[in-house]
């Protein structure tokens, strides 16, 4: 196994900067571990061998033509496969869009393009992101490279387990209720979600618009910041980001690392650890409190009532927005057609269509989105949701006027095994549980690995106030500074 | 009491355009009739004096100068269609005339 | 149904109509509503699209700032509020042409409300209430194959074009118009034709009703006297302003018969079919669609700011009522002249005459004269009879010169309608000035009268009058071109008499 591979993106570009490897080299050995190893961890749906070599040698040349270049100059990125690639397959983890090569990029996409990073090719997810597995895709389950019988959760499973199994130092996840955080949690990997708005939604194919963002992945809290200060900041192609500058996030990431909290103050969310949290999540998450404590920072408990009423909240406003969302895929204009055999009518194929290539979890997310929306139930679910997410946003602002960030276990259990939850599907929806306040909400949320329960990883969520983003990266660098980085065992 | 029968999931399933099949129906309904069951905590909060939250970011009147911006070629904007004829993107036969609008 | 239906005035006698109109008007930005594809008619299919028009996956729509500002200026001259805080909604349903399957649209947050507009009918004012004035997207166009004449009934097959897609569209619903009694069909009639002249004054649609860039729906239902509003239905595909009058009429008329015969209204969509000028039944409100509106969480609230409100209400134009009322006084113009100036479209015309140097009754002259009588036999529009109001203009400073005569005048301005050029330059060509030159004259006169001796001596003897057949002679050899006055006052002079 070339040591390349286990560099940090920051130790990447350096070396790229410097003359001392080439992107080309960098890039053929992840291609290299991509090719050992994904067979058995199917964090890739698609690879993009050419079009990677061919971005690493534009990098080669125009550090040979002495150009300045960026921060991630050279660095392998992994992309979920819910952001175009303009002519790459884009999927969705859906049958629906197979073989879709979109005319256009992601606004992210484009924006790694321009920063110089290598994209390596597009991973697995849950179909549409709707999951917590990474089982619902059309494609497969994803492995957790801990343990291949595990799964690496969802919907970004395939960025967070491609970033494990040291197949890309960096990946882009999104995150709408979890989907960045809780893969990174349960593969020891690092995941944010910035503050929505903070990101660009452009190219991002919409699950829950208002609730989506897509955001970076590391294996070091330093990494992410880097990758999130290179796609983030305004875009005006979509009409929620944020005009303002990026928080600064690597100077936050790289003054945490100093592990120095002193004058910081953290609130520990009582609804989030007492039951409904494994005893060993638990255990690794109050060590980790006493750790940050020794850093200097003050720790205090915050009670927010209303995060009850976060996972269903989520599970009305999630739905109805995906219900209409992908009304589009239709057979029209992109995408499977089925049963299209000259007699049948166009309802009658755009719904058999719909039927073949959506999943069960999928139909189901349509179904209670179209009921939550429809007259007579509008008000008493999606109208009542609403209204939670508003009480929930209260309870945000009430303890952030007490402590700078909140802490909390990013998910109440680590890596289960695949085809343990898929039954029922709303034992899976509880994996959600601690992420889907801060998505309602809108503000940042970061999990970084805290420990290990019976050898596999817990991850630590921090949660702080909207574009506040650089507030949790200088908490996670710090408690990153002083309980490391996890390994999985050799694959 | 279910919150919603298998009549209901069929009709859904309509609204929807998903073509289920009767096997389908049996398991949604029980399926939906649990999450639909969940979910209807919401109710519990007392909310009548609560204003609703649509948007997380406290952002009004974002728009664009009305100045065009280059298209996709015709070659582009087909070329992910199932079914293309006369540079148009082909469809089975429509049932319904009406269109709102 | 081969129902006979019942005589109109017998309609009117027993039942009271109720109308409401919904006018859907394609503005006239650059671009579209949601994305920078252009929005001019024409141009080969699928050519002006773009991954936010064409539905896209991923793709996001943002607002059009010039269409936000054209609907509040709607709003404005529709004496509407305009709201302080609105969103957008999603209005759900599946269908080809919509390229998201729903359409971005408002529901019960409109940018407009509250409203109305004052039409004239039969010299009374009748003022129509404006319920809301919002703003939403275009579909695309969907060609039917296979079936016939392009008929969605029977078609085999049919072709999407989304170069119309995302146009932005203001929805315009009025209130319900109760109490217009046997005028329902007149008033339903004005108000479209004062909806379209106010637009078109706002400059924010070209408004043509053929093109589809306004389009009507109407709303009838009857009730007896002193009893609630019977049901009403919807009446769709009204694509002329002939076509709202008749929509109406055509309505009562079949709702009265279905009542008569002791039946019940269905609450649905009709179809109008102009070539019968009949309705027929659509969608009923049973089986409609459930909208399932909601914020379009992609789209960030308006609120537009009071100040630009109070600034684009100041900057509005005069509206055509006023307009017209004020052209009248300085016109000078009786109320049945008026009205047979606004009959032939020439108000607009007139102003610009006037505008360009003419005289009102001059330009007035010209435009319900000459050129409307060319208009009617040719059969276009006034506007595009070929001569534009400075050419106008120019023709009447020829004849207010006395280069042209009455007669010249009117040879010339066929040379410019039939695209001959200017006035002065076909006047020029076609060497058709006045003869003033008086010493050409003065040897015209001289041969006229010594060709005839006898009539001169009548002149010379105080006999006046004879002078006419002198004057014909002399315009005869100078083929029309002389003012006959000038030739008159000459022959007189030649032979000593007093005029
Ligand atoms: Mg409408
Ligand atoms: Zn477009």
């Amino acid at each position: 196994m070339s040591e390349l591979i286990k560099l940090t993106a920051t130790e990447i570009a350096g070396l790229v900067a410097k003359g001392e490897t080439s992107a080309v080299e960098v890039t053929q050995a992840h291609l290299d571990r991509i090719a050992a190893v994904d067979d058995r961890v199917h964090a890739f749906l698609h690879v993009d061998t050419e079009g990677a070599l061919a971005a690493a040698r534009r990098v080669d040349e125009r550090r040979a033509a002495g150009e300045e270049l960026g921060p991630l100059a050279g660095v392998p990125v992994a992309v979920k496969d819910v952001l175009t690639t303009k002519g790459v397959p884009t999927t969705v983890g859906s049958k629906i869009l197979e073989g879709w090569r979109p005319p256009y990029d992601s606004t992210i996409v484009q924006r790694l393009r321009d920063a110089g990073t290598v994209m390596l090719g597009k991973t697995n997810m849950d179909e549409f992101a709707m999951g917590s597995s990474t089982e619902y895709s059309a494609y497969g389950p994803t492995h957790n490279p801990w343990d291949l019988d595990r799964i690496p959760g969802g919907s970004g499973g395939g960025s967070a387990a491609a970033l494990a199994a040291y197949e890309a130092p960096l990946s882009i996840g999104s995150d709408t209720g979890g989907s960045i955080r809780q893969p990174g949690a349960v593969t020891g990997t690092v995941g944010a979600k910035p503050t929505y708005g903070g990101t660009s939604r452009y190219g991002l194919v919409a699950f829950s618009s208002s609730l989506d963002t897509p955001g970076p992945c590391a294996r070091t809290v330093l990494d992410a910041a880097l990758l999130h200060q290179v796609i983030g900041g305004h875009d005006p192609r979509d009409s929620t980001s944020i005009p303002q500058p990026v928080p600064d996030v690597v100077g936050a990431a790289k003054l945490g690392a100093t592990g120095d909290l002193t004058g910081v103050k953290l609130g520990v969310v009582t609804e989030f650890t007492g039951e409904g949290a494994e005893p060993g999540v638990l255990a690794a998450f109050r060590e980790s409190v006493d750790a940050l404590a020794k850093l200097g920072a003050e720790i205090v408990e915050v009670s927010c009532p209303h995060f009850r009423y976060a996972l269903p909240a989520y599970y009305l406003i999630a739905p109805s927005e995906c219900s209409s969302n992908l009304a589009r895929f239709d057979g029209v204009r992109f995408g499977l057609r089925v049963g299209d055999d000259g007699n049948r009518s166009l309802e009658e194929v755009m719904s058999l269509t719909r039927e073949a290539g959506f999943g069960a979890e999928v139909k189901r997310r349509i179904m209670i989105g179209t009921y939550a929306l429809s007259s007579g139930y509008y008000d008493a679910y999606y109208g009542q949701a609403q209204k939670v997410r508003t009480l929930i946003t209260r309870d945000f602002t009430a303890a952030f006027e007490q402590v700078d960030a909140l802490i909390s276990p990013t998910t109440p259990f680590v890596a289960f095994p695949i085809g343990a939850r898929t039954a029922d599907p709303y034992q899976m929806y509880l994996a959600d549980l601690f992420t889907i306040p801060t998505n309602l909400y809108g503000g940042p949320g970061i999990s970084v690995p805290c420990g290990l329960s019976d050898g596999l990883p817990v991850g630590l969520q921090v949660m702080a106030p909207t574009m506040a983003d650089d507030r949790m990266y200088r908490v996670a660098a710090a408690l990153e500074s002083v309980v490391g980085t996890f390994t999985p065992p050799a694959l | 009491m279910a919150a919603i029968s298998r009549e209901e999931v069929a009709h859904l399933a309509r609204l929807s355009r998903l073509a289920v099949t009767e096997e389908e129906l049996d398991t949604f309904a029980g399926q939906l009739d649990v999450i639909l069951q969940s979910v209807a905590q919401v109710g519990e909060v007392a909310a009548a004096d609560i204003p609703p939250t649509s948007h997380s970011v406290p952002l009004t009147n974002v728009l664009r100068e009305d100045v065009v911006t280059p298209c996709l070629t015709p070659e582009e904007a087909l070329s992910g269609a199932p079914d293309v004829d006369q540079q148009r993107f082909r469809v089975p036969r429509i049932l319904d005339e009406d269109v709102a609008s | 149904m081969t129902t006979t239906l019942p005589a109109y005035d017998e309609v009117v006698a027993r039942y009271e109509p109720v109308i409401g109109l919904e006018t859907h008007v394609e503005l006239g930005t650059n671009t579209k509503m949601f994305c920078g594809c252009p929005t001019d008619f024409g141009g080969e299919p699928n050519t002006r699209v773009c991954p936010v028009c064409l539905g896209l996956p991923g793709s996001l729509p943002v607002a059009n700032k010039a269409a936000i500002e054209a609907t509040i200026r709607i709003g404005l001259a529709l004496n509407c509020s305009i709201a302080e805080w609105c969103r957008f909604a999603r209005k759900n349903y599946f269908y080809p042409d919509m390229p998201k399957d729903f359409q971005i649209s408002q529901y019960d947050e409109p940018l407009c409300f509250d409203g109305y507009l004052d039409v004239e009918v039969g010299g009374e004012l009748v003022r129509i209430g404006i319920e809301r004035v919002h703003l939403e997207e275009d579909t695309g166009k969907t060609l039917h194959v296979g079936g016939a004449t392009g008929r969605i009934h029977g078609a085999t097959e049919s072709l999407v074009d989304y170069n119309r897609a995302g146009i932005p569209l203001v929805e315009i619903v009025t209130k319900p118009v109760p109490g217009t009694g046997a005028l329902a069909p007149e008033v339903a009639r004005a108000y479209v034709t004062e909806l379209r002249d106010v637009l078109r004054t706002l400059g924010v649609s070209d408004v043509r009703m053929e093109e589809g860039s306004l389009r009507c729906d109407v709303n009838t239902s009857l009730n007896l006297p002193g009893e609630e509003w019977g049901t009403r239905t919807e009446t769709k595909n009204v694509n002329s302003l002939r076509s709202v009058e008749r929509a109406v009429r055509s309505e009562m008329l079949r709702q009265a018969s279905v009542l008569d015969a002791g039946g019940k209204i269905t609450q649905e969509t009709r179809h109008f079919h102009e070539d019968t000028g009949d309705t027929t039944p659509g969608r009923s409100k049973e089986t409609a669609t459930d909208y399932r509106y909601f914020p379009e969480p992609d789209l960030v609230p308006l609120a537009p700011d009071p100040a630009w409100v109070a600034e684009l209400k100041a900057a509005l134009p005069e509206l055509p009522r006023l307009h017209r009322r004020r052209l009248q006084e300085q016109w000078g113009l009786s109320d049945l002249d008026m009205q047979s100036v606004l009959n032939a479209g020439a108000v607009e015309l007139i102003e610009a005459t006037v505008a360009a140097g003419a005289t009102p009754a001059a330009a007035r002259k010209w435009w319900l004269g000459e050129l409307s009588r060319r208009a009617n036999e040719t059969g276009v529009e006034l506007a595009d009879v070929g001569a534009t109001p400075e050419q106008v203009a120019e023709l009447q400073g020829l004849v207010d010169a006395g280069k042209l005569n009455d007669k010249l005048a009117r040879t010339v301005l066929e040379g410019v309608v039939a695209g001959e050029g200017s006035p002065t330059e076909v006047m020029t060509n076609r060497n058709l000035e006045v003869v003033s030159d008086t010493g050409a004259l003065t040897a015209a006169v001289d041969e006229a009268i010594a060709a005839n001796p006898d009539v001169a001596d009548k002149i010379r003897s105080g006999k006046v009058a004879a002078a006419g057949a002198l004057v014909g002679a002399v315009m005869k050899t100078t083929r029309g071109q002389a003012d006959a006055k000038t030739v008159r006052e000459l022959i007189l002079e030649r032979l000593g008499a007093q005029g």
